[in-house]
């Protein structure tokens, strides 16, 4: 049984959507400002597949991440002013500073770690899950990937493990056609993704990554089966990276026609759109939620400015124990 | 004619050029090397010469990269295999020490694998850790591979192509942080730079400093400021850890009788070690100092606000070196 988390409520998933957009679209700024270093991977136009699938889960259940994973964290209840601290380099991130952008986690809500190896995570989610199964926890591992990354022997590897061990795992593939400008359709033998799962015994589900409540739902219906011992399900999200893979990305792989189409499927004005038009949210508790976010955003920026940065002797500390 | 200048990611694309031209075994095959011409551009154009046959933008698997590589070699194929980032050949290790360093000694010398592994890496741009990790000193552990640290424009033409026409495995490390740094003259045409042959970059008479790759440049910087408190450093570029040429490396440390060995790797076991027995060995007589070294510090490649610190810096090099040479 799902235990209730806080995007029990529709508005407060819009509002975690909302969240990840405002953050990673602070991202080219900060970098221009010089406030943040190194690369970062924004998930603008992913958001639902985020959102949707950590609605899903308890809030003690487990994710692992990527390279492209703030709005991972802050759909799992991430706290963007530890995140913002982190990015900037700073003492009171989420890893004091020294992993930066692709290696946040944050334990306490379930979140086992971003990743700067595509399909590094595949293995913590499955030792997770394994884990869960062993001390009866009734907790399900949940791990997010993309279509580069399910070419890795690490996915294959542990796609097998996870079929035959019967894992309450969730593989959850947010397949936004490109791996940097890798195309999907021409790097997947077998076309469609999703065909995967069949190889090794478990199912696999095809679910449109710009629906959040299909994402929800999809994850939901997995969980149930992970923690029935069913073992695990692929879940193949389509969506689409709105921007470049990097800053500076001239995207010479794709054309404008082909983005159209996916950019008029933006995910956050389609969900807030139904809202509105099925009655949960009203203009002006829409605009307050606009409102609200952006004031969490100021804040984090606030937050993790005034954080001091750390000592280089810090270097030292935690290579062990 | 003015001779035409070139910065590393030119003088690679020139080299890749000329020898797929000349050689048509020769073919690229790497994420994202085709359609957008590599992460930082050193394939640019190539898919457009030489077609998505030779230039193949491969999937997301390292292992099967290098793995196929080693196939293609054995089979009439001239691989020249592109990691994105060297720290990314923690994927492939197995293809690479184990497979692709022991095809020759495993057939007792009847077959080889002509395969050059390219790829870039060091600190200074702001990468994080796994981008940025000089893990050169793994390879060097994995016998039957050649490791190739050019540190100009110009070894980075002459010694890519002694890499694709190496009839062994090659990895050839691209030092990201020089990759536009500066232009200097690269011919046109044909030349190789031969393996196992390292250069005195700089005289000196007071103190030796030893580097490859991008510390090659930092040293120049740390000498240009030791000249100005009338410290003469030279310079060895030692250009390949293996081969190793022990003969220029230690001619120069004699003629000093003080060294300072500086790398971006960690210090532990980083391949100054390996400089600093070799030395401890062959010119252990004519040293008038302790020899010191100069690296990167033994923890995890630290995010970007910290790189700065961490990297071997002008002034720890400076520092060092006019302790050895007051020793
Ligand atoms: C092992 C490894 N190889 C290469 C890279 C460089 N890289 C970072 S992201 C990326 C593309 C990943 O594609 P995908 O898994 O589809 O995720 P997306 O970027 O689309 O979110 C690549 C090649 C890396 N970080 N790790
Ligand atoms: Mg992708």
């Amino acid at each position: 049984m799902a235990a209730s988390t806080s995007t029990d409520t529709n508005v407060e998933v819009l509002r975690r959507m909302m969240l990840i957009r405002a953050f990673d679209s602070l991202l080219p700024d900060l970098y221009t400002r010089g406030l943040i270093r190194g690369s970062s991977h924004a998930a603008i136009g992913q958001e639902a597949v985020a959102v949707g699938a950590c609605a899903a889960l308890a809030a003690d259940d487990y994710i692992t991440s990527t390279h492209r994973g703030h709005g991972h964290t802050i759909a799992k209840g991430g706290d963007v002013n530890r995140m913002m601290a982190e990015l900037m380099g700073r003492e009171d991130g989420y890893c004091r500073g020294k992993g930066g952008s692709m290696h946040i986690a944050d334990f306490s809500i379930g979140m086992l770690g971003a990743n700067g190896i595509v399909g590094g995570g595949f293995g913590i989610a499955a030792g997770a899950a394994l884990s869960a199964r062993l001390r009866k926890s009734g907790q399900v591992a949940l791990c997010f990937f993309g279509d580069g990354a399910i070419n890795q022997s690490s996915f294959h590897g542990v796609a097998n493990l996870a079929g035959i061990w019967k894992l309450p795992l969730i593989l959850l593939c947010e397949d936004n056609r490109f791996a940097m400008s890798g195309r999907a359709e021409q790097m997947i033998a077998g076309g469609d993704p999703v065909k995967r799962a069949q190889a090794y015994g478990f199912p696999g589900v095809s679910v449109d990554g710009m629906d959040v409540l299909a994402v929800r739902a999809a994850v939901a219906e997995a969980r149930v089966r992970a923690l029935a011992g069913d073992g695990p399900t692929l879940v193949v999200a389509a969506c689409y990276r709105f921007q470049g893979h990097f800053s500076g990305d001239t995207q010479s792989y794709r054309s404008k026609e082909e983005m159209a189409p996916w950019l008029e499927r933006d995910p956050i004005p389609a969900f807030r759109s139904r809202l509105l038009a099925e009655g949960g949210l009203t203009e002006a508790e829409a605009d307050a939620l606009e409102e609200e976010v952006a004031t969490s955003i100021a804040e984090a920026l606030e937050f993790a400015q005034a954080s001091p940065w750390p000592e280089a002797a810090e270097a030292w500390e935690d290579v062990d124990g | 004619m003015a001779m035409p200048e070139r910065n590393v990611v030119e003088a690679i694309n020139n080299a890749l050029t000329e020898e797929m031209e000349r050689d048509p075994r020769v073919m690229l095959l790497g994420l994202d090397v085709g359609r957008l011409g590599g992460v930082f551009r050193t394939t640019s154009g190539l898919i457009e010469k030489y077609g998505a046959s030779r230039v193949v933008d491969t999937p997301l698997a390292e292992a099967s990269i290098i793995g196929a590589s080693l196939g293609l070699a054995v089979s009439g194929m001239v691989p020249v295999a592109e990691i994105q980032f060297l720290g990314f050949t923690a994927q492939a290790f197995h293809q690479i020490g184990p497979q692709l360093g022991k095809y020759r000694h495993r057939s007792r010398g009847r077959y080889h694998a002509q395969v050059t592994i390219r790829a870039p890496f060091g600190g200074g741009i702001r990468s994080p850790e796994f981008h940025s990790d000089a893990v050169e000193a793994q390879f060097v552990q994995s016998p039957g591979i050649k490791v190739v640290m050019p540190s100009n424009p110009y070894d980075a033409k002459g010694m890519l192509l002694e890499a694709i026409r190496d009839p062994d495995p090659v990895l050839f490390c691209e030092p990201d942080r020089l990759y536009r740094l500066y232009r200097m003259e690269v011919p046109d045409g044909d030349y190789t730079v031969p393996f196992g042959k390292a250069v005195v970059a700089r005289e000196g008479k007071d103190v030796t400093l030893v580097a490859w790759s991008a510390a090659v440049e930092l040293c120049q910087r740390a000498a240009a400021k030791l000249a100005e408190e009338d410290i003469e450093a030279s310079i060895v570029d030692l250009r390949t850890l293996v081969p190793l040429d022990v003969e220029t490396l230690v001619n120069a440390v004699a003629a000093t009788g003080r060294c300072v060995i500086v790398h971006e790797a960690p210090l532990s076991a980083g391949f100054g070690a390996e400089v600093a027995a070799t030395l401890a060995e062959e010119a252990f007589y004519d040293l008038d100092a302790p020899i010191a070294r100069v690296a990167s510090w033994d923890i995890p490649f630290p995010p970007a606000s910290m790189e700065h610190w961490y990297l071997p810096s002008v002034d720890r090099v400076v520092e060092a070196a006019k302790r050895t040479a007051a020793a």
